[in-house]
């Protein structure tokens, strides 16, 4: 049967015709969808964990036990879980592992543009790399087979053109897959000096076995051209940029595999034609490649290392006619993302505004408030940077500032990394105040569910964790929850806290507007009648409110009737 | 048969997702190649969003780059505007919701919304088909139907396929609950 799916659900297709029965993944933009469509087949156990070194050492725990596994994160998630991945390369699987990373060239929804594939290369694992659905599915039942027979987790790489683009997919049935007994073996399992130094010479002896599959898959393919002038070796995005520029003209090296690279059938390439191009987004991984092989080629002196690719870039930069459009002749107003309408984090921001304090912030739909007109957050890093960082800035300045800076963390990112930079303020007692935007659910990545929501991937029940008590057990002293929507309240216990002489936590606590359980009391509108026009309500930064005529107006189709913006009228217009 | 590319733009939250879903089921109903390239993440927070569908023998490229729509389904005037420059030129049709929103900057009053945007657009020499969705989705029931007023638009535009067709996509993309209320819409945009 012909489909159409997102490269990251055919991932999640090919996870289910390959047996796989366990999946464990923390979301991120643009991987989270394959763990989500995943979780939509029975036969899968799929959960989302609070992390990703949990998630990837939980599907080690299922290779382990004999059931093919899978976990999934976006680029920087990988980084987090680096720690397993380089010591997973020397123990092995027992059941096949794959490891999804999405990496997000263009930055659409991330902190940084990293490019994955050096893990691939510093870790030792092989990586495939999809540049449709269709191939997302088949390297991912292959992926399994090579998992196995190699005896190492395998990578596959998505990026967000192909992890979000639909594309025509021929789905097949799936395979019922026997358990692979565990046996116990320290020489594998058991990474001491002693093992381990038995290990390595096995990874090395894997990586040229590797190199021999890489010269002999198809997934590494050469499509030939009738102008042999120019070569041009690709893969995933860049393949189909470059075959919509040149269709069948030159002749293409298109890799699949992208970690170990293959040596000969790239010479024999480079021999066929008169001059060797690579197009690769980001880093020139394949390009270097090349030139340790001793080979001419042209690479990133033309192509950027930055953002992500199109058609029109890719023919200009190989000579090609590319197209142009009329554009009109005035610049347009920036349309960034904002906080939606009855947002709970809105209130919290405006008061953290308003009292002028330094905000060392945190990723999620709350790092929007670092955007005008709230421009309340002065940083923003990493997950869990701002309650680590925290204590360093109040440390490291003998308290002096710790009356004027606060931390900010959503429920989710708490869960994921916040708890042990708070067991460091505790630990290590310092003065520092982190509130805890708890909108019970991970918002900005999409709505999933997280330790704390009581709730598991599947839609059921689950163990739900206590914040208030997570807290105070790690020893933190003063521990306050808020409703963000009572500005009043938000301000006095802000202060409060504050003014204390001991770590504290404020838990601001209402659940994301676009939760189908919340029930909203409606639209509320300006009296235009008493309205003067002095913008107070404007100060919140809500999409709502504009001005029209001198006089503010709420648009009936936005407002939730959160009434932020009530508490802030002087005139009592808005009700 | 020429790839064919059709770009959905908007605001995060329009529900331009759905638009794009639903070409999509449709054009599979045809032996076509289809590519359907979505916006997820961050800008889905009341940014601007763009996705892109293409179709015809053998699609290469995820996305539609700048001179390539043969149309524009636009659910923002603003985003219309910014969305121009992909029109093919000449033969490219651009159809628009005359709904203006307020993006940030210009409700906190760094700038103003363009002007006569419309009239800019024609000016520039595009072909430009403008409707009040968000009145006949207001019309058909629901604010949020502006979508399905759009895809009735373009259906004027796509007439080998049958209304029973679209009928038929339309079942397949939106919930049993409000289907008369989407059906109506659609309606609505295909006679406006
Ligand atoms: C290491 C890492 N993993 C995943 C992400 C993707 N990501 C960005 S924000 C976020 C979670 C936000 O949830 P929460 O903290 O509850 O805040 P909310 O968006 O609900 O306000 C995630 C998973 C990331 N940026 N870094
Ligand atoms: S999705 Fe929820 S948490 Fe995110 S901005 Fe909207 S209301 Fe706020």
């Amino acid at each position: 049967m012909k489909k159409l799916l997102l490269g990251n659900e055919a991932v999640a297709r090919g996870l289910y015709e390959a047996g796989c029965g366990f999946v464990s993944s923390y979301p991120g933009t643009p991987s989270t969808e394959i763990t989500e469509a995943a979780a939509k087949y029975d036969e899968i156990y799929a959960e989302w964990a609070p992390n990703e070194k949990v998630a990837m050492e939980a599907a080690f725990g299922a290779s382990l036990s004999g059931t093919r596994s899978f976990c999934g994160m976006k680029h920087v998630g990988l980084n987090v879980a680096a720690d397993p991945l380089f010591t997973l390369s020397y123990t092995g699987v027992n059941a096949g592992m794959i490891i999804a990373v999405a990496d997000d060239a263009g930055m659409h929804s991330s902190q940084n543009e990293q490019d994955s594939r050096h893990y691939a290369i510093a870790a030792k694992l092989p990586m495939f790399e999809p540049s449709d659905s269709s191939e997302g599915l088949e390297f991912t039942r292959l992926a399994y087979e090579l998992s196995e027979e190699y005896d190492t987790p395998v990578l596959m790489k998505m990026c967000t053109r192909v992890a979000h683009s639909q594309s025509v997919v021929e789905l097949g049935e799936r395979a019922e897959i026997a358990r692979k007994p565990y046996e116990k073996n320290v020489m594998k399992w058991v990474m001491m000096p002693g093992m381990a130094k038995k290990r390595h010479p096995i990874v090395e002896e894997r990586t040229r076995r590797l190199v021999e599959f890489a010269e002999n898959s198809w997934v590494n393919r050469v499509e030939n051209g009738s102008d042999h002038s120019m070569g041009i070796i690709t893969s995933s995005t860049s393949y189909q940029y470059v075959k919509e520029v040149c269709g069948d003209r030159f002749p293409v090296l298109k890799l699949g595999m992208i970690n170990p690279l293959p040596e000969q059938k790239i010479r024999d390439f480079a021999a066929s034609v008169e001059k060797l191009v690579v197009v690769e987004e980001l880093d020139g991984i394949i390009e270097t490649h090349c030139r340790s092989l001793g080979l001419e080629v042209c690479g990133k002196e033309v192509f950027p290392l930055i953002d992500e690719f199109s058609q029109n870039l890719v023919a200009e930069k190989l000579g090609q006619p590319k197209h142009a459009g009329k554009k009109l002749d005035e610049s347009l107003p920036a349309r960034p993302p904002v906080m939606c309408a009855g947002c709970p984090h809105r209130g919290l921001f405006y008061t953290l505004k308003k009292l002028n304090l330094t905000v060392l912030g945190d990723i999620g739909c709350y790092t929007l408030g670092a955007a005008a007109p709230l421009s309340a957050i002065d940083t923003t890093i990493c997950m869990g940077a701002s309650v680590s960082g925290i204590h360093g800035y109040n440390k490291a300045s003998n308290e002096a500032n710790a009356g004027k800076t606060v931390a900010v963390i959503g429920d989710s990112t708490f869960m994921h990394s916040g708890v042990t930079g708070l067991i460091n303020i505790a630990y290590n007692e310092s003065n520092s105040t982190v509130i805890i935007l708890d909108n019970s659910i991970t918002g900005m990545t999409g709505h999933q569910q997280n330790p704390t929501t009581g709730i598991n991937l599947k839609g059921d029940p689950a163990g739900k964790i206590n914040l208030e008590k997570l807290c105070e057990s790690i020893g933190i002293q003063s521990i306050r929850v808020i409703d963000p929507y009572n500005l009043k309240e938000c301000e006095d216990v802000i202060k409060e806290e504050l003014a204390k002489e001991c770590a504290s936590v404020i838990i601001s606590r209402r659940p994301c507007a676009l939760l189908k359980y919340v029930k909203h009391p409606g639209p509320i509108a300006v009296n235009r009648d008493k309205c003067v026009g002095c913008k107070s309500c404007m100060k919140v930064g809500c999409p709502a409110i504009s001005m029209k005529d001198g006089k503010a107006i709420i648009d009936n189709t936005l407002c939730t009737g959160c009434r932020v913006c009530t508490q802030l009228c002087k005139v009592n217009a808005i009700g | 048969m020429e790839t064919k590319n059709i770009m959905i733009v908007g605001v995060g939250g329009q529900g331009t997702l759905l638009a794009s879903k639903l070409l999509g089921r449709l054009l599979l109903t045809r032996n076509y190649d289809i590519k359907v390239s979505e916006v997820h993440g961050m800008s889905q927070r009341g940014g601007s969003v763009v996705t892109y569908v293409r179709y015809g023998e053998k699609v290469y490229s995820p996305i539609i780059d700048k001179g390539e729509a043969d149309f524009i389904l636009s659910f923002e005037l603003l985003e219309a505007a910014r969305a121009a420059e992909w029109l093919r030129p000449d033969v490219g049709t651009l159809i628009t919701n005359t709904q203006q929103i307020n993006p940030m900057p210009v409700i906190t009053g760094a700038v103003n919304y363009p002007e006569d945007l419309l009239g800019k657009l024609k000016t520039l020499g595009l072909k430009v088909d403008a409707l009040d969705a968000l009145s006949l989705a207001q019309e058909a029931g629901s604010s949020r139907a502006v979508n399905l007023v759009l895809l009735g638009r373009l259906s004027n535009y796509f007439r080998d396929f049958t209304e029973e067709e679209w009928m038929t996509a339309i079942e397949q993309s939106v919930p049993e609950k409000f289907l008369e209320m989407n059906k109506k819409a659609f309606h609505l945009g295909r006679i406006a």
